[in-house]
């Protein structure tokens, strides 16, 4: 299987391997068998450090660190040993520069999200890894979070779902999987 | 100083406030009624061995036998802490290396200060001591590391996904669990001499020393002690969360 640049759905039942799939993609985990390609080279032979800053992962569940969304929007790229202006990623997760100085833990769980999904942007990555990022969230957050998604230029992503509306909403290619193998 | 001498006789009385513990056990239906008895029956076995095997070393006056009486200590605390820490992967080296240190480190610099003499009568009650409260804050550390871990998968993988290394993804669950190893007797060193009062100085006073001469001892002790505990701890949860990673800083499925 291969994934072109652009926006690419894994679409399946809860159980099918779409999060292990994805976990795989940044080297979370290695598979037991079989090989995983980044630009044709194997990412076991890739720092897993530099590879997990070009493909980031949005988590399913917001995890965030302890202190304001500027402190978490920061964290990835002092990480690497850079700073940035958290600024354009708060902005381009559809949040405005009014939550820069807000105790993250105290957002609701969609601002949450879009803080998770302005931390991975933040590390300027070439691919994002979205893991069922509007699972735990209601309607109105889940159009944020979609509305910040297909907003964004210039970044590829893969996008886990069960949702085959979501799918077709995010995406220009779905791949469909069932009981841990690819669907054709 | 006088000595003191406790028959069989005195002993067996003790027995009486074992009675007591099996009653409120029975009572309340802990179910500790078979724990207690072999407790009593271990606590007597242990210690009367080890008595022999203190007068044989004491009577040889060779600190061979005592280094050796140590490394004994050793292997049989990391064997203990090993069983209360069953979720760290691969722990029995960290705790080897942890109990090790701290025994060799703080006997050493005691030594070296001129704190005691090398004579077995000091090392060997004091390097059990050493060995038995490191035992201790190692497994109290480790057991709250593995717990950590269990419950933070989310942060932890959260982190890493961001590029953290495995040392920045654990570098918060490591301290708490430093700390929560070293708590127990830090308490219990403010607390010394008002709450209670610690064995070596009651084991003193009973022989019949001098209280100043006691308490200085138990002093000199509990900051050898602490001592001990926070270097055996340190090194028990700086090694022992890489058991959770794998060299490309992934988190192990446990």
């Amino acid at each position: 299987m291969s994934i072109p640049s652009g926006s690419t759905a894994l679409l399946g039942p809860s159980g099918s391997g779409k999060s292990t799939l994805l976990r795989l993609l940044n080297r979370l985990a290695d598979p037991d068998a079989g090989t995983v390609r980044f630009h044709g080279t194997d990412v076991r032979e890739l720092d897993p450090l530099e590879l997990r800053r070009r493909v980031g992962l949005v988590p399913q569940l917001p995890a965030p660190v302890p202190g304001s969304v500027s402190d978490n929007v920061s964290f990835g790229p002092r990480l690497h040993g850079r700073e940035v202006d958290p600024e354009r990623p708060v902005r381009l997760a559809g949040l405005d520069e009014s939550f820069l100085d807000r105790d993250a833990s105290r957002l609701s769980v969609g601002e949450q999200q879009r803080v998770m999904l302005a931390r991975a942007l933040a590390l300027e990555p070439e691919v994002l890894l979205l893991d069922e990022p509007t699972a735990s969230l209601d309607a109105d957050a889940t159009a944020a979070v979609e509305h910040a998604l297909q907003n964004l230029r210039d970044v590829s992503y893969v996008l886990v779902t069960h949702d085959a509306q979501q799918a077709d909403r995010l995406t220009e290619r779905t791949v469909r999987l069932e009981a841990g193998r690819v669907k054709r | 100083m006088s000595t003191v001498n406790v028959t069989l006789g005195e002993v067996a009385a003790s027995l009486a406030l074992i009675a007591v513990a099996i009653a409120v056990s029975f009572w309340r239906r802990a179910e500790l009624e078979q724990d207690i008895a072999v407790a009593v029956l271990r606590s007597f076995l242990q210690l009367t061995a080890v008595g022999y095997v203190i007068q044989a070393i004491f009577d040889t006056d060779s600190l061979w036998l005592v280094a050796a009486l140590l490394v004994g200590m050793v292997a049989f605390g990391t064997w203990t802490a090993r069983g209360r820490a069953k979720a760290v992967p691969a722990a029995a080296g960290s705790i080897f290396l942890a109990l090790s240190v701290a025994a060799t480190v703080t006997l050493g610099l005691v030594l070296a200060l001129g704190v005691f003499k090398a004579e077995p009568r000091y090392l060997v009650p004091v390097g059990g001591m050493v060995i038995g409260n490191s035992m201790t804050a190692v497994a109290v550390a480790l057991n709250r590391l593995a717990d950590e871990v269990h419950d933070g998968r989310r942060q932890i993988e959260a982190m890493l996904a961001l590029g953290a290394t495995s040392f920045q993804a654990a570098r918060a669950i490591v301290t708490r669990s430093l700390r929560s190893g070293m708590i127990p007797l830090v308490d219990s060193t403010k607390t010394t001499g008002i709450v209670f009062f610690p064995g070596t100085m009651v084991g003193m006073l009973v022989a019949g020393a001098e209280p100043v001469d006691a308490v200085r001892l138990q002093i000199v002790l509990l900051w050898v002690l602490l001592g001990a505990v926070a270097l055996s701890g340190l090194i028990a949860v700086s090694l022992g969360y890489r058991g959770f990673f794998t060299d490309a800083h992934q988190l192990r499925d446990t």
